[in-house]
């Protein structure tokens, strides 16, 4: 046996190794981190403004991403006691609003919670109790309000971001983020010609009740949008992310104070 | 010099990884329905094949046998982890959509082939020219498919609208089936059938012969 094939000299190989690559594995995580923090944010921040119909990425650079968000307040709310949370309850949940992110505690038993087969009807499993919503007021009244939602498709959970107006019944906007659906088809809900046919439909009907469907053929009124061709089981998940998040069980009783009271 | 030369370039016609060693298709047909996606992750293959050819080669005379394929991995999985931190923050959009592709590069079998292959008999400067052969053939390939799905299934490329699509008001009907994984099967077939007419030695020996028809008086 040569002398680099002996136990000693494969141990303090294999041990050698491990350090270096070590090192420059989290060395590069450590030092590229910030930078990766910032990217996520603008990210988000930029989801949220095209949905609010603020941004277009063909055409506006990343550098008047601040500026626009500048104008959004960031709040956490309380799903479960349906309430905007205040910096005390954010200090005892530990939430910091400059850095917590909704998605990366999806799996955190402090944060988010099963959701029960009936009422799960956006088929997503977990909820985060303490979602962020946007909104921009203007002299004391909301103009704004922007919503996390999400759910099931075809192939995978569609997220994105719904914008209502001041009254939080008009829509004002819909953008998905991240999908798996199928290109061509599914993944259409991102065409820009089928989000355009959100902007001005109602959601709540008369008896306040989720009144908004994506609906097979050509939808009609304020309360029907067409559902996207080749896509029924993308345009079904999202009828039903829509009936979910803005239904009883989650962003409605929220919603409806905002509509009456303000922040 | 002309052995440097052939080092960098007989992976591109002579010897592609793809078309020749079919090795690494998966990522071929996963990152394949953009072209500019598909133009990071050809550097990101490329990097990762040239530095953890370097290294490799550069310990290959220390490395115990019992555990060489384990420190190879090590090192390319080190290299992959960091090429995938600088994505994420410095092309962020482009990291989104590779998603998982670029983790997959450790299991790429042209990064541990090269590794296995070339790394460990031949010395550090060669090894890493080889690495950089061999992933400008794995780009080339995924780039003239790219460049078909992207102009087909899309319209457009590198995201110019080249054929407007009858959605949008125009009169190209966009090809679903290029969006779609098997195309990539489809036309990395085609490449490798139009390199294989112009490069006869490529095409393999038949391992069988179809027998001919039998006539019904030899069948009785």
């Amino acid at each position: 046996m040569s002398s680099k094939d002996s136990t000693k000299r494969t141990l303090i190989v294999a041990f050698s190794l491990c350090v270096v690559c070590s090192i420059v594995v989290s060395g590069t995580a450590v030092i590229l981190k910030p930078m990766q923090d910032a990217n996520r944010i603008l990210d988000r921040n930029k989801n949220i403004l095209s949905a609010a119909g603020l941004f277009d990425p063909q055409q506006d650079g990343d550098e008047s991403v601040a500026e626009r968000f500048s104008q959004f307040s960031t709040y956490v709310i309380d799903l479960n006691e349906q309430q905007v949370l205040g910096n005390e309850q954010l200090t005892q949940l530990q939430i910091d609003i400059d850095s917590y992110d909704q998605r990366l505690v999806i799996n955190d038993p402090n944060y988010s919670e099963a959701l029960e087969r009936q009422e799960d009807v956006a088929n997503i499993k977990r909820r985060v109790i303490y979602p962020m919503i946007y909104v921009v007021e203007e002299e004391e009244q909301i103009e704004t309000i922007v919503v996390p939602i999400s759910g099931y498709g075809l192939w995978g959970i569609l997220y994105g971001f719904l914008a209502l107006e001041g009254d939080a019944n008009t829509v004002k906007g819909l953008a998905f983020y991240e999908l798996k659906e199928t290109p061509g088809l599914g993944a259409e809900v991102r065409n820009p010609r089928w989000t355009a046919l959100w902007p001005g439909k109602k959601i709540y009907d008369e008896a306040g009740e989720v009144g908004l469907r994506v609906i097979k053929g050509q939808g009609t009124g304020d309360y029907q949008i067409d559902g996207l061709s080749g896509a029924t089981l993308t345009s079904r998940g999202v009828d039903n992310l829509i009936q979910y998040w803005l239904g009883d069980d989650a962003y409605g009783p929220i919603l409806a104070q905002l509509r009456e009271t303000g922040l | 010099m002309s052995s440097v030369k052939q080092i960098l370039l007989t992976p591109l016609f002579e010897n592609n990884p793809i078309a020749l060693q079919i090795l690494g298709v998966c990522s071929a047909l996963a990152v394949t329905t953009q072209l500019s996606v598909t133009l990071v992750m050809c550097v990101a293959l490329t990097t990762v094949t040239a530095f953890s050819n370097l290294f490799i080669s550069m310990i290959r005379n220390h490395m115990p046998s019992s555990i060489r394929i384990i420190v190879q991995m090590t090192i390319i999985a080190s290299l992959v982890i960091a090429v995938d931190q600088f994505l994420q923050a410095f092309a962020y959009e482009i990291s989104k959509n590779l998603s998982v592709f670029v983790g997959l590069i450790i299991t790429n079998c042209i990064v541990m082939g090269r590794a296995e292959a070339f790394a460990m008999k031949n010395p550090p400067g060669l090894s890493f020219l080889d690495g950089i052969g061999n992933g400008m053939g794995y780009s080339l390939v995924l780039v003239v498919v790219a460049s078909v799905r992207e102009l087909f299934g899309s319209g457009s490329l590198l995201g110019f609208q080249i054929l407007p699509l009858i959605e949008n008001g125009g009169w190209y009907q966009a090809n679903g089936l290029m969006l779609l994984s098997p195309s990539a099967f489809f036309i990395i077939g085609f490449f490798i059938w139009a390199l294989r007419s112009v490069k006869k030695d490529q095409v393999e020996t038949r391992e069988f012969r179809m027998a001919s028809h039998s006539t019904e008086e030899g069948a009785f």
